[in-house]
């Protein structure tokens, strides 16, 4: 019954993004918005995966690590082995999917504050190795990235070259903003799904959980997985953006700001994670004008949040439905 | 050889102190506290700005920077912590809070002392010579510091009826609660008492190192290592994580010197090799 409203909503949203947002960027002539959102619309993507180990009941504060390996595998394989872009962008998040499963094996096992702080030592990690490894050219990092390439199909293009735009970052604008209502929607399924339900009880309860039959360490793999898949893919199409990755692109502070994100946004809901980043982003650019006091009350800011709504923004409207389930 | 030993001891004991701020706070209040590297680097500046500054007794530094931190911690946990504990659906959200923490005094050091690396006259003069051991004086009265206040810290908790208090509340918090521990006021004192640990580190360290507003991250992300490797919320493992780390640290700058800057990557994986096989440490309870 709620069907009908859901649509409506997500036509409400599809508009905004897809055509009121570039026709106001383009009436304002603040074109440097593009970049802005297009940055807001991938970190989503990255906090979406955190926001999914949230789910499961895991505190991931190494979203940063999976970032850079998927910003490193993109820039590597366009760079020195040739690929297009898009057939990278793929590749960049399975690579990352396949590292976290081999990593996270053993560090799944940890719970509570043991995984989050593992996760946190990963984004250092990942910087060191970028630093040490031959192939990620230590802290020079890797500069001037193609951008990507035309998609065609029997003789058709079906997307152009992005140097053939006059306004590049509109072309990535739409890439980041499509990328993140694809991946939105299909987290959005999955919590739906009956896995998503599994993935619920585990949060609850792994024990009891497993004792219902549920295959716990396959799923937390899972979900891992999937987690680690988004950060690939947000940190390829961010170098892609920048058109260079160094071991600093992604580091601890991205990690934690991509927890954050999911704090502010709520844990409770699937769209908390893009309501977190919009704002906290928007926050911080915004209070760029007032110079040396931005960090004091960009985090005075947060830190009252956290006291006045501790369930995140989207709780706001939560509390009628929430004693209602309870 | 000795000498890698001597540096991993000293180190090591400074770790130590570190790491068991962070513990205790842990084991109290199941707080993940992120501003315990910005806390070490508050109390650095304090020592900084009394010793280093005004001149006056190094001592007197120590003790104003170990009850600025004091008031400070007692202050977070009474005005922040507590409420949001209260409030949240989810104890994890007492981690955005600790990060906003962290935040926040990183810019409030940021604003107050600069951004220059800074550093003070040596507290004692000299250098211990003895056979291949080449030691500055002041970094033995340093580490023989660190080891004192472990060892005070220790009989404390062990004989006194607030350490007690606090090991009852560590072990089980309802169950405390209903002997009548008054709950509210200990972790109040303990999270005092962690910070103030983490503000006496940065005194004492300040003096060697030097200190700068932009070393709170790293500080913690060793201290969670520390604890990681000895186990959260037990005091005995984080004075062994605190001497294995230092101790790693000294071998490591040595032995790997010639392969580059991998140390700490080696260290953290090893680190990750150690967790797959013990998870909660060497001495951590078996659920976080």
């Amino acid at each position: 019954m709620f069907r009908p409203l859901r649509l409506a909503a997500l036509a409400v949203f599809v508009l905004v993004v897809f055509l009121a947002v570039p026709l106001a960027i383009k009436a304002a002539g603040r074109t440097d918005f593009y970049y802005t959102l297009s940055s807001v619309a991938l970190l989503a993507i990255a906090s979406s995966g955190v926001w999914l180990m949230f789910h499961i009941g895991r505190i991931n504060i190494g979203q940063g690590a999976f970032a850079l390996m998927g910003g490193y595998v993109s820039a590597i394989l366009v760079t020195s082995a040739g690929f297009s872009f898009w057939l990278s962008l793929p590749l960049a998040g399975l690579f990352c999917a396949a590292v976290s499963i081999l990593i996270g094996l053993p560090i799944l096992r940890l719970r509570g504050v043991y995984f989050a702080m593992v996760t946190l030592v990963l984004t250092e990690v990942a910087r060191l190795l970028a630093l040490a490894l031959p192939i990620t050219n230590g802290a020079k990092g890797i500069t001037s990235i193609p951008a990507p390439g035309a998609i065609g199909a029997f003789g058709v293009t079906l997307v152009p070259a992005f140097d053939t735009f006059a306004e590049r970052n509109l072309a990535f604008y739409y890439l980041s903003t499509i990328m993140m209502t694809l991946c939105f929607a299909a987290l959005y399924r999955l919590v739906h799904s009956r896995i998503g339900k599994l993935f619920v009880a585990m949060q609850q309860n792994e024990e009891l959980a497993s004792s219902m039959g549920i295959n716990v360490p396959a799923m937390r793999i899972l979900a891992y997985a999937i987690s680690s898949f988004l950060g690939g893919l947000a940190g390829a199409i961010f170098i892609a953006i920048a058109q260079s990755i160094y071991p600093s692109s992604f580091t601890v502070n991205d990690s934690v700001n991509f927890m954050l994100n999911c704090f502010v946004g709520g844990l409770g809901h699937v769209f908390g994670p893009m309501l977190g980043t919009l704002v906290l982003y928007f926050g911080w650019d915004l209070l760029f004008a007032i110079g040396q006091y931005q960090l004091l009350i960009y985090s005075g800011v947060m830190v009252l949040l956290m006291l006045v709504l501790p369930n995140g923004l989207l709780s706001i409207r939560l509390p009628s439905r929430r004693g209602a389930r309870k | 050889m000795e000498q890698v030993v001597a540096n991993g001891l000293y180190l090591g004991a400074q770790y130590a102190l570190i790491a068991l701020g962070l513990t205790l706070i842990f084991a109290l209040m199941n707080v993940l506290n992120f501003a315990h590297g910005q806390m070490y680097v508050l109390g650095g500046f304090v020592t900084y700005e009394i010793y280093g500054q005004l001149r006056w007794p190094f001592v007197v530094a120590l003790f104003a920077s170990a009850i600025t931190l004091a008031v400070l911690g007692g202050l977070i946990e009474r005005l922040l912590f507590r409420t949001v504990i209260r409030r949240s659906v989810r104890e994890e959200s007492t981690m955005l809070l600790a990060a906003g923490i962290a935040y926040f005094l990183d810019a409030v050091i940021l604003l107050l002392f600069g951004e220059k690396q800074r550093g003070v006259p040596k507290i004692v003069p000299g250098v211990l010579r003895a056979g291949d051991i080449i030691m500055p004086y002041d970094r033995i009265v340093v580490g023989g510091l660190a080891v004192l206040f472990i060892v005070g810290f220790i009989l404390m908790m062990q004989y006194t009826r607030p350490g007690r208090a606090m090991r009852a509340l560590a072990q089980d918090r309802i169950a405390a609660q209903l002997m009548g521990v008054p709950v509210e006021f200990y972790s109040l004192l303990g999270f005092a008492l962690g910070a103030m640990l983490a503000g006496l580190v940065g005194g004492l360290l300040v003096t060697i190192t030097g200190v700068n507003s932009g070393i709170g991250g790293p500080i913690s992300l060793k201290a969670f290592l520390m604890v990681m490797i000895g186990g959260a919320g037990v005091v005995g493992g984080a004075i062994a994580g605190g001497f294995i780390l230092g101790m790693l640290e000294s071998v490591g700058l040595t032995v790997l010197h010639a392969y580059g800057d991998i140390t700490y990557l080696v260290i953290f994986a090893a680190l990750l090799i150690f967790l797959a096989i013990r998870p909660n440490g060497l001495m951590g309870k078996p659920w976080g």
